[in-house]
């Protein structure tokens, strides 16, 4: 066990290696960095002097290895545009975006997992065809086109709910949240229903598979030839042999939320690092480019890693399997 | 499916062929037409390939050219009528472009990077796969594990990352859509590819010294053919959708080639002001390509499933 987890986090650790040599290459190979930092009227002297001073004049693998050593820091430069650190930017804006994260998979479990489990136990009836149905849409729609539906239907025709912003905010162990207010909770309601439908297909799928291949079991039918209740069979029999695939999925998906967030935040002006992200792209802001990308690296990786170790944890079988 | 079999049969001996066996490429186009709902989809697939091939005949103005345009006519809702007489069924853009025609030129864009980038990847990522399968040893570890390190991260981020690096315009779209489908390709292929080659007729062919490239290209791949169809099917409606979220988020397609998700975008700074047909009707073109070719695509998954219950 202790030999599959350090092999484990050591993949996991040349992972992050590897992608911070990519993101290095692109952005310092790809494109380069003296068009934009230099004025375009600058003389060669002045270049010749930025260039010297930025290190750029140096061997790529010396000047990787400061870049490196900055990172392992937690120094990425300054932000062009906000000239603050670029990670203590990004980490200002992340307690937004977890916070959408967050509501979008809860939204999910609530509403995928009574469905999924309707559409399992009665697959004939009307309500769950068009549930699956449903759920095929909220598949191969991409998520900003469902978000301008929302926002034309909820928020211009009806009014309901407003279509921007964070709205009032109340501070708890010293970070802003907007679920604590009333206002918040408007807000916070259209966007993570919008970044939730994938999800809401996806766990509703997975459950409704997961009943179907359940039921048909002998310890079901012993289960209720023992006259349990219908209830306590579905419950406790069927949910608890089907939790372990949703379980991954939804800690695979909370990465996938994080990245998805890029497109919900732009819709509805969230002011979480998706939309900082994009917003930086756009203005070229490098060091900004740059921490987004190495943090959500290690973010992935890690999440990765702590699904495998729940997984395990989980489902014996697979822990014997690895050991064997 | 037992109601079919008749005409099958009855059909049969008036093929050219003497054996009563159906081919299986008759079985699966036969099946393939037992669903209505995929010859729909087929059929308005078939449309929009056609109406994006020949918008520059059937659109009413060519959007891009400015001496057809009139700032006059801008943001006009569906059925009104220009200054010189034309009717703007889908209402005009902030430019005064009429919202048909670009449409119809949208769809161009969004459909040749989809489905080349798609094409593309399928040809990378197949014949990576295929080599894996057939080389073994390091070769295959060192593919798969790109593959599986590439696929842990989701597709948008792959892409956001590449499209940082290079900037936006058409051919770096489709190169970060490529980079982000093959390596689907490359599992797909490797995994038919792993049954495939165990079987007798690659013995065959290896006992009579057939050359390693003939094998894979000429064997091999034919045979692994009908789920990676499937795939690419699935794969374009993918990148047609994320080039258009790409597109929306500014970090596509330039300005001067406008796809639908750049469409989309420039409609939606005037959807909270009620004017919806700017952002609405390109929604609908992409909604209904993507729809249709999911159908598709969904039925000939089951149709090519060699292990579907029958």
């Amino acid at each position: 066990m202790i030999g599959w987890l350090s092999r484990r986090v050591l993949q996991a650790l040349f992972v992050v290696l590897a992608m911070t040599v990519i993101v290095f290459i692109g952005v310092n190979v790809i494109g380069d960095p003296v068009e934009i930092l230099i004025p375009p009227d600058a003389d060669q002297a002045e270049r010749l002097r930025v260039i010297a001073q930025l290190g750029l004049d140096k061997p790529l693998w010396e000047q990787y290895v400061s870049f490196l050593s900055g990172a392992l820091h937690g120094d990425f430069g300054k932000s062009f545009v906000f000239s603050e650190p670029a990670l203590q930017v990004i980490l200002q804006r992340m307690p937004a975006t977890l916070e959408l994260a967050i509501c979008a998979v809860l939204l999910a479990i609530v509403i995928g997992i009574p469905l999924g489990l309707y559409a399992g136990l009665k697959p004939n009836s009307i309500f769950a065809k068009t549930a699956m149905a449903g759920s095929i849409l909220g598949f191969s729609l991409p998520s900003f086109w469902v978000g301008l539906l929302l926002i034309m239907v909820f928020a211009v025709q009806l009014g309901w709910l407003p279509s921007s912003g964070r709205g009032e905010t109340r501070a708890l162990l010293g970070i802003q949240w907007s679920f604590l207010t009333l206002d918040g909770l408007s807000h916070l309601a259209l966007p993570a229903l919008n970044l939730a439908l994938f999800k809401v297909s996806l766990v509703m799928r997975l459950v409704r598979a997961g009943v179907r291949e359940v039921l048909p079991q002998e310890y079901i039918k012993f289960a209720r030839a023992k006259g349990l209740t219908e209830r306590r069979v579905i419950f406790v029999h069927v949910l608890k042999n089907i939790m372990i695939p949703v379980v991954t999925v939804i800690g695979l998906e909370f990465g996938s939320t994080i990245a998805f967030s890029v497109v919900t935040e732009s819709i509805f002006a969230w002011p979480g690092m998706g939309k900082l992200i994009i917003d930086s792209i756009n203005m070229l802001d490098r060091p900004m480019i740059v921490a987004y990308l190495i943090l959500i690296v290690f973010l992935f990786v890690t999440i990765n890693l702590i699904v495998d170790l729940l997984y395990t944890a989980l489902d014996p079988r697979v822990r014997l399997d690895s050991e064997g | 499916m037992t109601l079919q079999t008749p005409i099958a049969t009855a059909s049969a001996p008036t093929s050219s062929r003497p054996s009563p066996v159906e081919t299986p490429l008759r079985r699966v186009l036969r099946e393939f037409a037992s669903s209505h709902l995929a010859l729909l989809g087929l059929f308005v697939l078939g449309l929009i390939v056609l109406l994006a091939l020949f918008a520059p005949l059937i659109a009413p103005q060519n959007p891009y050219d400015l001496m057809q345009l009139d700032v006059m006519d801008g943001r006009l809702p569906p059925g009104s009528q220009s200054l010189n007489g034309m009717t703007f069924w889908l209402g005009t853009d902030d430019q005064g472009r009429d919202m048909l025609s670009g449409i119809l030129y949208g769809l161009r864009i969004s459909l040749t990077v989809g489905v080349s980038s798609a094409l593309i990847a399928a040809l990378v990522g197949a014949s990576l796969g295929l080599i894996a399968a057939y080389a073994g040893g390091r070769t295959e570890s060192t593919i798969m594990r790109i593959v599986d390190l590439q696929l842990s991260f989701p597709s948008i981020l792959v892409a956001l990352m590449i499209l940082a690096f290079l900037g936006k315009g058409v051919m770096n779209v489709a190169l970060a859509l490529i980079i982000v489908e093959w390596a689907t390709y490359a599992r797909t292929s490797r995994g038919t590819a792993l049954v495939e080659r165990r079987k007798e007729y690659i013995e065959a062919a290896e006992c009579l010294v057939v050359p390693r490239w003939r094998i894979l290209f000429k064997h091999l791949l034919p045979n692994c053919l009908p789920p990676l169809i499937v795939i690419a099917t699935v794969q374009v409606a993918r990148a047609i959708a994320l080039e258009a979220t790409l597109s929306f988020l500014g970090l596509g397609v330039p300005v001067t080639e406008p796809s639908l998700g750049l469409l989309i975008a420039n409609g939606y700074q005037y959807m909270l002001s009620g004017k919806f047909w700017i952002s609405f009707y390109p929604g609908i073109a992409l909604l209904v390509t993507i729809v249709a070719i999911n159908l598709v695509g969904d039925h000939l998954r089951d149709v090519l499933n060699p292990r579907r219950p029958s």
